[in-house]
């Protein structure tokens, strides 16, 4: 049905905003490009799953998956932000390695590459939860615009800009690194929660690294420290990808098509128009 | 003000800085100066924390900022500009000075006022030309609140009005109490402006004096002039 399509789709493009955006706030705001944001959404998911699949109140579970998420955000950041770069850009790519193996060999956990089934929605109906991760999505970006106006998202921007700068006008720009990559995968937590009581399957392809270019392709094309921007970077994105569906006739063909097609955009992006729609600074 | 005592860094084997001992007093503009590679930006490196000393101590009214990270250093009363601007390009000005300070628009627009920087508020610092960018700098390390200003070349790569005008900022400066250490190349600058000038050569002081009797030096007129 054409309905279930809509709001399905529209749960997807929503939860996609929010981890877009958060990405946005270490990438484009902070200067700090975690190659591995896409790890701290599947550990959100996997720890909302495994805590409501344990019986735990979906609320709860909910705002754990955020909270243990950017801890395990905030201790990563606390050994990797200190180093230059390539070499943080590197490690944390790294990270998605390491996340695979966890979540393949931890089977009394997660079950390996079975993957946990049967996780409990949050809403029944799709409808009313479409409508439920759009309250959330806005009171994130709500959060997001008011952090990037506040004194904190200047400084965030100052260290992006010039970290040395920053340094010596008194501002302590590893904690406020440490501080960005926290806040950054306390959301993408959030949505890895809202994702996996929405398909209700979690296992380790959630870390792979094709999921991860859609979000670095949404961001890029929206444009970098801009909020405004990551919201129709999905949105556009979203929907170039679906009408893929109506020009590619064979089926089994679309998910390819998409993925070189998405390719291609974040290639032609970054050589003709590196600030993407609405970006404040160059990739 | 300052004092630097027998402080050393080497780089690999380079000897950039070679104990170097040498004091700034309160309310005077004190000039660095020598040749290129001499190790001064070295020097403001070290006093401003960006770079560990091998040896030494620098103390800052009596108190030791030996190897203190340079935000505390900054929190102490150290502010400085760069040989090559620093300036956070992708912000605007005000943003650039409220990173300094948090402050009204009112008080930043006096202190643009102060560095003949007449651009609004919302200008995006990429957007200023090198030497606006320059004033930009000193604005904002003007902003932090502070004791001890350390200029690196502030001259370099402005047009001669900009630099007349750094003169009489300078003094204003000076006369308002503020103490200033400035690395300089252009002489006459530095002989008309400064209260102390210390030679530096191959990471160590060559001699330190009154302007007057440093352009009478034998020594630093053939380390400094290639005399
Ligand atoms: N970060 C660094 N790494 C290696 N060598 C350096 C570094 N900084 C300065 N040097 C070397 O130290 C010496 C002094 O440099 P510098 O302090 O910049 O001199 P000045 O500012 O007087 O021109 C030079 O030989 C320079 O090449
Ligand atoms: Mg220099």
């Amino acid at each position: 049905m054409i309905t279930d399509f809509f709001i399905s789709f529209s749960t997807y493009v929503i939860i996609y905003i929010i981890i877009v955006s958060s990405f946005n706030i270490s990438f484009g705001f902070t200067g700090l490009v975690n190659l591995g944001h896409m790890v701290f959404f599947g550990i959100g998911a996997y720890t909302s799953a495994i805590l409501t699949l344990h019986g735990m109140p979906w609320y709860f579970a909910l705002i754990l998956a955020g909270l243990f998420t950017s801890l395990i955000g905030a201790a990563i950041a606390a050994i990797t932000v200190r180093l230059k770069g390539d070499y943080f850009q590197i490690v944390t790519l790294g990270l998605v390695f390491i996340a695979i193996a966890i979540s393949r060999n931890w089977i009394s956990l997660t079950r390996g590459a079975l993957g946990l089934p049967g996780i409990p929605p949050i809403i029944k109906d799709n409808f009313n939860y479409m409508l439920f991760t759009f309250l959330v999505c806005v009171i994130c970006l709500a959060f997001f615009y008011w952090l990037t106006k506040s004194e904190t998202g200047k400084i965030f921007q100052a260290i992006r800009d010039d970290e040395t700068a920053a340094s010596i006008l008194g501002k302590n720009t590893y904690f406020y690194k440490v501080l960005s990559i926290t806040i950054s995968t306390f959301f993408a937590g959030i949505a890895g929660s809202l994702f996996v009581h929405f398909i209700k399957f979690v296992d380790p392809s959630i870390f792979d690294l094709d999921f991860f270019v859609i979000i670095l392709t949404m961001l890029v094309a929206g444009g970098l420290a801009s909020i405004t921007g990551s919201i129709i970077g999905v949105v556009s994105l979203a929907i170039t990808s679906e009408a893929l569906r109506f020009v590619v006739v064979n089926p089994e063909l679309i998910g390819p098509v998409r993925h070189m097609s998405l390719m291609l955009i974040l290639i032609l992006i970054l050589i003709y128009r590196p600030r993407g729609i609405l970006g404040k600074v160059n990739v | 003000m300052l004092s630097l005592k027998n402080v050393s860094k080497s780089f690999g084997g380079v000897k950039a800085v070679e104990r170097c001992s040498f004091e700034v007093e309160e309310c005077t503009i004190t000039s660095l100066i020598g040749p290129n590679g001499a190790g001064k930006t070295t020097v403001f490196n070290i006093t401003s924390g960006l770079t560990k000393p091998d040896s030494g101590t620098i103390k800052l009214l009596g108190k030791n900022i030996t190897g203190m990270p340079a935000y505390k250093i900054a929190q102490s009363g150290i502010s400085r500009t760069f040989q090559i601007t620093k300036v956070f390009k992708n912000l605007t000005i005000r943003d650039n000075l409220l990173i300094a300070k948090r402050t009204n628009d009112t008080e930043m627009n006096r202190v643009l006022e102060s560095v003949y920087l007449n651009k609004p508020l919302d200008t995006i610092a990429s957007e200023l030309s090198y030497g606006q960018q320059r004033l930009l700098e000193l604005a904002r390390a003007l902003s932090m609140p502070h004791n001890l200003l350390l200029l690196d070349e502030p001259t370099a790569g402005v047009n001669p009005q900009i630099r007349q005008e750094l003169k009489s900022i300078l003094r204003n400066l000076r006369k308002e109490g503020k103490t200033i250490l400035l690395i300089e190349h252009d002489m006459d600058f530095v002989m008309d402006i400064s209260n102390t000038v210390i030679v530096l050569n191959e990471g160590r002081v060559l001699k330190t004096g009154k302007p007057k009797e440093i352009v009478k030096d034998k020594k630093v007129l053939e380390a400094y002039l290639g005399k």
